[in-house]
């Protein structure tokens, strides 16, 4: 493993990560866990000056209750996440896909910040954070803003995250008691996914009161399928009504082909999946 | 396994290996931590085009950069004329062609080497590997083997005339071994009563993926060169290397290290293993060369790759009339050291546990640009055990019979052994009938054909399938005169030593080359058992040509049968002289002296000597007789007389979902025949490792290229190596038939498990799919392609199961090799 020679930085504060991003440019990377980034670099794919470290700032790693919000630091590793009680009792579905995430290993050196950062329409992360309308707090050098998840994922492996800007939180509404189901699909247990449905649903009375679907790996960003949502709500959780909604799973998807799974095949899984995910989370 | 009382003999004691502890928590040293004062580092360019003629190099920026002393192509170091070997002329006329160093004019596969960097540090000579400026004129890529035999195709080396390296045929009615297999289809073509099955199967390129990556250090400061490499044939790279290079072989020293796998993926003579030796012996300094991991999947060799056209004849009552085997092998750009012969191992291996009357193998070897292929674990003999054992659920199909039904009416029964197949090899022993009624059993057989049954009925999205496997393979490579019939290059035999040390400890050499196995653990109970020794007193010593000076390495699962049984002939050496020592000691008659757990006893007294006394005695030397040198220390070279023969029947219950086409191994039950077992841990251990590494093919892996003939999932994000969470908790175990053939009965298990697997779970895939009209899913039977396979049965249309794309998304998936310096994010 020979990465192209970088400067790397340490920095123990937000501001000062900031403040490294703007001296070294615009060659500079950030690095959380290193999961995608140092195999990137030691493929020689991408060739960075300097290398900012994240692992100092003690404040990214953590997750609190911010009112009706559940605010979870960039650098909160995956195995943390899943493990947390305040994410499984307010946002199920987050601890539920994260345990999905590769292996053990991958999972105790991957974050959250970094996993979304980076924006592979594989990862299984960006999906769930799309449907459940997370928000991102990012800083920069004239301060802090919040982007919502619609916005959030621009493209392939982009962000709204700015040149010289750094993901610090994701905080996530409260779906305190929703049902949720994360249905992957891949091609080996610890592979990423081929592709993958994310659901939450509000049921009062047996019936679906509330639904929020997302998808990964069905376009160039993570996608909400809002068409099986409208299906699924007023409806009675069974199986009639989750396969007459899974037919919803293509709209406004753009399926990629590749060696695992052509568009047309991804597409059919869509389907499959979104009926299996939705009777999953209805229990 | 079924656990019974220790036995009172080493042999059969499950012992922990005495080596993991060192190799498990890595306080080890393998190649790569060898680091002799000085050491330079090399780093090699490789093309990144299939095939292409260069047109221009340019290694000035290279040459300037920090830490950089040479930038070497071949002609900068006189090597163009060098070829490595390739030690299996399969034909007289064989094309073979020369396969350099570094790429001298025309590059053959993608991966292939063309500069080599050499500098102070790994770093500086990757860093100066990005500076080197190769221009190449792209020619088009041979990539099918059927396109590359017809008329007018692109030939790979032009100066061969032909992209063909060799036909290499069998036939039984011409041998005089049975029957005519042209006759045979004729027969059944013109009678109402038989069949005649044809199919065509691939067995799809696999990469061996051993977890060390190579490596190897030279250092040429000493009366000697030593080599260090992560290899598992010492011995044949250090008369290779002689061969190829011209240094003579006594100033040669070949050391393996503690060497992380191999899978037959380390039995090659490398161009980087001679550029080590060619650049230290230029530069006078040790040099070091250690492979990243995609250079590991791309330029190391890969494995099987072969189309399979059979024809199989029966009776309608079942009877096998007949088969007919023609395969076309892709070798890739060049001849790997046994390449084209492994292929041909499998010409004996078609007929299988069967009386198959007729039989005919032809295979045409053929040139493509891709990399080379050469020994994969099994190494000819999974492809023809596929083969065999799909084509029988065919006919099995084709006949309405049970599998396992047809199987039983067609193979040897244990009263026939031993048993000269109709491709003339002599099975020893055998006891088909013993493994496969332990397996039913196991495996609750009748039970899970009726769940089967069930859930075809009810229509369950996920169906069930039984898939069987009744494997034989040859192994114990090998009696040295058949080699010779095959024209292959060397012998079979191995090579032993036995050392009684003055204080009592035994030191054992064995030309063979653990890589993995566990040989020092159970090469030491053999010994404890043969000289009656402690187990804590017998160290195996091996992989140093100056320590262990004769050996053929270790490869097709013989280094217990073969190099094991050279332990048991030096130790014999040894209780000979030792017995005539103690005679004379004793003042008895040498055939008054017994031997028994060590002790030397005069018949009917209670004098004796120990072992451990003797070896003292010797060496003091003060006493001994006359006709007799003072030692007890012993050589032998054993020569098999025959091949090994393990077999078992194998069994795996599928699980497919029938919407996504996801397939689930839920049960694997097997029962292998390995005759004796010296360590049950260390064969059950073999087996695993062997069983995933052949449900891997059957599922997983496949080395895909593109249509320029890149490799596109060349790391481990598309490469699907399985890990433990995508395998069940096998149910192996054993039942034993000793072998006739060797005085301990053993038989060879190292790549039982992968042979016998991959059909089992293929057969298992499509008996769960049968009913929905599908015959066949190719190699790996990914949910994609089975989902695809469902739907086309269906009569609905589907689009084609891309294989050569890259895959975007997915992490490193989202690499293309095409454009590597394309920028991901
Ligand atoms: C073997 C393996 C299997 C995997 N399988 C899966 C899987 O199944 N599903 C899945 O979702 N993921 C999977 N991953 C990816 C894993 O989730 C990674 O952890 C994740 O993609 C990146 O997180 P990281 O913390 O390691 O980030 P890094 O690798 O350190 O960084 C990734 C990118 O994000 C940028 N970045 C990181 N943090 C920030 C920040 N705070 N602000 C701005 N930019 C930032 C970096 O500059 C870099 O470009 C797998 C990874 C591996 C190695």
């Amino acid at each position: 493993m020979i990465p192209a020679k970088f400067d790397y930085v340490r920095p123990s504060s937000v501001d000062e990560a900031v403040a490294a991003l703007r001296d070294a440019g615009e060659d500079a990377k950030i690095l959380a866990g290193g999961q995608s980034l140092l195999p990137v670099l030691r493929l020689r794919l991408a060739a960075p000056s300097t290398i900012i470290d994240l692992g100092g700032i003690a404040d990214l790693r953590r997750i609190a209750e911010d009112g009706d919000r559940i605010a979870i630091g960039a650098m909160v590793p995956h195995h943390d996440v899943m493990r947390d009680d305040l994410v499984k009792q307010h946002v199920s579905l987050l601890s539920q896909a994260t345990a999905t995430v590769a292996d053990p290993q991958v999972r105790h050196r991957g974050t959250l910040g970094g996993a979304l950062a980076h924006a592979d329409p594989a990862g299984d992360l960006g999906a769930v954070a799309l449907a459940l309308d997370a928000e991102f707090v990012i800083a920069g050098a004239s301060g802090t803003r919040t982007v919502g998840a619609s916005e959030f994922f621009v493209d392939y492996f982009t962000t709204a995250i700015g040149e010289g800007e750094i993901l610090t939180q994701v905080r996530f509404p409260k779906y305190t008691g929703w049902a949720s189901h994360y249905e992957k699909f891949n091609r080996t247990a610890q592979a990423w996914s081929m592709c993958a449905v994310a659901v939450a649903l509000r049921i009062d009375g047996g019936s679906i009161a509330e639904a929020r679907v997302g998808l990964t790996n069905m376009g160039t960003t993570p996608i909400r399928a809002s068409g099986v949502e409208a299906a699924l709500v007023g409806q009675q959780a069974n199986e009639d009504s989750a396969r007459a909604a899974a037919e919803h799973a293509t709209e406004g998807t753009a399926a990629p082909s590749d060696a695992d799974a052509a568009a047309d095949y991804r597409e059919h899984l869509a389907r499959v999946l979104t009926g299996r995910a939705v009777l999953a989370a209805a229990g | 396994m079924t656990t019974t009382a220790e036995p009172t003999t080493e042999l059969g004691k499950a012992r922990t290996r005495k080596e993991d502890a060192r190799l498990i928590t890595g306080r080890t040293r393998y190649t790569d931590a060898i680091t002799p004062h000085g050491t330079l580092h090399l780093h090699v360019v490789r093309s990144p085009i299939a095939h292409a003629t260069i047109t221009s190099i340019d290694k000035s920026a290279a040459e300037a950069a920090p830490g950089v002393i040479g930038v070497f192509t071949a002609a900068d170091l006189g090597v163009e004329s060098v070829g490595l070997p390739c030690a299996w002329p399969i034909t007289p006329d064989m094309k073979a062609p020369q396969r350099p160093l570094l790429a001298t004019g025309t590059v053959h596969f993608a991966g292939e080497g063309v500069v080599v960097v050499v500098a102070r540090t790994a770093a500086e000579a990757r860093d100066a590997g990005d500076l080197v400026e190769i221009d190449y004129d792209a020619l088009e890529p041979v990539l099918d083997m059927e396109a590359a035999l017809a008329e007018g195709a692109t030939l790979v080396h032009p100066d061969l005339g032909t992209n063909e390296n060799a036909t290499w045929a069998f036939d039984s009615g011409a041998a005089g071994t049975g029957g005519s297999v042209d006759e045979a289809i004729a027969a059944a073509e013109a009678d109402p009563d038989s069949v005649v099955v044809r199919r065509r199967f691939r067995q799809q390129r696999l990469i061996p993926a051993f977890m060390e990556p190579r490596s190897c250090v030279v250092d040429p400061t000493g009366e000697q060169i030593t080599v260090w490499a992560a290899t598992q044939v010492p011995h044949i790279l250090r008369t290779m290397t002689t061969v190829t290079l011209g240094v003579p072989e006594a100033k040669l020293r070949v050391i393996a290290p503690d060497v992380g796998g191999g899978f037959g993926g380390k039995i090659g003579v490398l161009p980087e293993e001679m550029l080590c030796v060619a650049l230290a012996q230029r530069l006078n300094k040790p040099v070091k060369w250690t492979e990243t991991r995609s250079e590991s999947l791309l330029a190391a060799h890969h494995g099987r790759d072969q189309i399979q056209d059979l024809t199989i004849t029966a009776k309608k009552d079942g009877t096998v009339t007949g088969l007919d085997v023609h395969l076309l092998a892709d070798m890739g750009a060049y001849l790997g050291l046994v390449g084209p012969g492994v292929p041909i191992l499998g010409a004996f291996m078609f007929n299988a546990i069967y009386k198959i009357p007729a039989l005919k193998f032809t295979c045409t070897n053929v040139f493509t640009t891709k990399t080379l292929t050469d020994a994969y674990r099994g190494a000819g003999r999974p492809e023809a055990t596929f083969g065999i054992e799909r084509i029988m659920d065919e006919l099995a199909v084709e006949l309405g019979r049970d599998p396992m039904d047809l199987r039983k009416q067609n193979w040897i029964t244990h009263e026939e052994f031993p048993f000269t197949t109709v491709v003339g090899l002599t099975y020893d022993s055998g006891n088909y009938e013993q493994a496969t009624e332990q397996a039913m059993a196991t495996f609750d057989y009748a039970g899970l054909r009726r769940e089967q049954e069930e859930r075809r009925a009810r229509g369950d999205k996920v169906q069930l399938g039984i898939g069987i496997s009744t494997f034989t393979e040859m192994c114990g490579l090998a009696p040295s005169r058949v080699l010779g019939s095959l024209a292959y290059g060397a012998g079979g035999w191995e090579a032993a030593s036995i050392r009684m040390l003055a204080t009592g400890k035994v030191e054992v050499v064995t030309g063979a080359s653990a890589h993995g196995q566990g040989h020092e653990t159970a090469f030491s109970q053999i010994v404890a058992d043969q000289l009656g020794v402690p187990f804590e007193d017998v160290e195996i010593l091996h992989g140093d040509t100056q320590i262990s000076p004769k050996g053929l390495d270790t490869y097709g699962s013989r280094s217990l049968v073969v190099g094991g049984i050279a332990v048991v002939k030096a130790a014999e050496k040894v209780i000979a002289k030792a017995k005539k020592l103690a005679a004379h000691l004793l003042e008895a008659s040498e055939d008054d002296i017994e031997f028994n757990a060590g002790q030397f006893t005069v018949r009917g007294t209670d004098k004796g000597k120990a072992i451990q006394e003797l070896a003292f005695a010797a060496f003091m030397a003060h006493d001994y007789p006359e006709d007799m040198e003072p030692s007890l220390d012993s050589d032998a070279v054993y020569d098999p007389e025959n091949f090994s023969f393990p077999h078992g029947t194998h069994l795996a219950a599928m699980e497919v979902d029938t919407e996504t086409g996801r397939v689930t191994l839920r049960r694997y039950v097997c029962v292998d025949d390995i005759g004796n077992v010296v360590n049950p841990l260390i064969a059950e251990g073999q087996v695993h490792g062997g069983l995933a590494q052949g449900i891997a093919q059957a599922l997983f892996e496949e080395a895909n290229y593109d249509d320029q003939g890149t490799l596109v999932n060349g790391t481990f994000v598309d490469y699907t190596l399985p890990s433990a969470a995508d395998l069940p908790s096998f149910e192996s175990s054993t039942v034993s038939t000793p072998a006739t053939s060797n005085p301990l009965g053993v038989k060879g298990v190292g790549e039982a498990g992968t042979i016998a697997s991959t059909p089992a779970i293929v057969n298992g895939v499509i008996d769960a799919l049968r009913h929905l009209g599908v015959t066949n899913v190719e190699m790996p039977t990914t949910s994609q392609r089975v989902w695809r396979a469902i739907q086309e049965a269906q009569g609905r249309s589907t689009q084609e199961t891309p294989v050569d794309t890259h895959s975007p998304g997915a992490g490193l998936g989202s690499i293309d090799p095409n454009n590597p310096q394309g920028e991901v994010q």
